[in-house]
């Protein structure tokens, strides 16, 4: 598959021009980091597919009726800013706020796999997960934003100030006030969180 | 000072879409076309 060396600017173009393989290709790129994004904000399996799917159907008419994209090189940041509305559109439909929770299905912390399953240790490390997220929930938005995607979406700092549009400067200041007043609610809590 | 926060990687290595809901995608991609008269664009979905 050579085509998969080629950039997203390139096979966006492709597309447009009617290449259909080439849409299978972005998504094969991307899929993981679009759908770990919405599931970190809506923790429901369902939902998740119901909103990634509707993101690439409004990517697709986006692009095929040639009204919009021509930022190179930023496919990712534009795919994920339209998930970004759709799960604010559900919520506000549903008047309601993304519920957070623990489920056997996922925890957000979960993907870190144990290789010998300790009961004890998935105890402990359930509890550190419920208070970790406590914890990220206090932080000021711009900073739990930067948390979130850097840790739970795997982003770059590139993307996600490609994301939240303000520099990589801002956003690398964002994640040192982020660990800074982490670190402080701990101590000030004095929260225990084993490593 | 990006490496500062990038060592430990929380995020999931294998948080993937069902391949039914690729593939819807890719056969509304393929039947979708989009024809623009005038400044009304008119989407077609073929069946």
């Amino acid at each position: 598959m050579a085509k998969s060396n080629l950039s997203d600017a390139i096979l966006v173009n492709n597309y447009i021009a009617g290449d259909e393989n080439s849409l299978a290709l972005l998504i094969d790129r991307h899929q993981s980091r679009i759908y770990g994004y919405i599931f970190s904000k809506v923790s429901d399996r369902d939902l998740t597919e119901d909103i990634f799917q509707e993101t690439f159907f409004k990517v697709i008419h986006t692009l095929k009726s040639k009204k919009y994209y021509n930022e190179e090189g930023k496919f990712l940041s534009w795919v994920l800013r339209i998930a970004s509305n759709l799960i604010v559109d559900k919520f506000r439909n549903d008047k309601k706020m993304p519920l957070k929770r623990d489920t056997e299905e996922f925890s957000i912390f979960s993907n870190i796999t144990d290789s010998s399953p300790d009961i004890e240790k998935k105890l402990i490390k359930s509890q550190v997960d419920i208070d970790l997220k406590m914890i990220i929930q206090k932080l000021p938005h711009d900073q739990r934003e930067v948390i979130m995607m850097r840790y739970y979406s795997d982003m770059s700092f590139k993307e996600i100030a490609d994301f939240t549009g303000v520099s990589v400067n801002t956003t690398l200041g964002r994640m040192r006030y982020a660990i800074t007043n982490l670190r402080k609610v701990i101590e000030k809590n004095k929260i225990y969180l084993p490593s | 000072m990006a490496k500062l926060y990038s060592k430990r990687k929380l995020a999931p290595k294998k948080m993937l879409p069902k391949k039914e809901t690729i593939r819807l995608i890719l056969q509304y991609s393929c039947a979708l076309s989009i024809v623009k008269v005038g400044n009304i664009n008119f989407d077609l979905i073929a069946n």
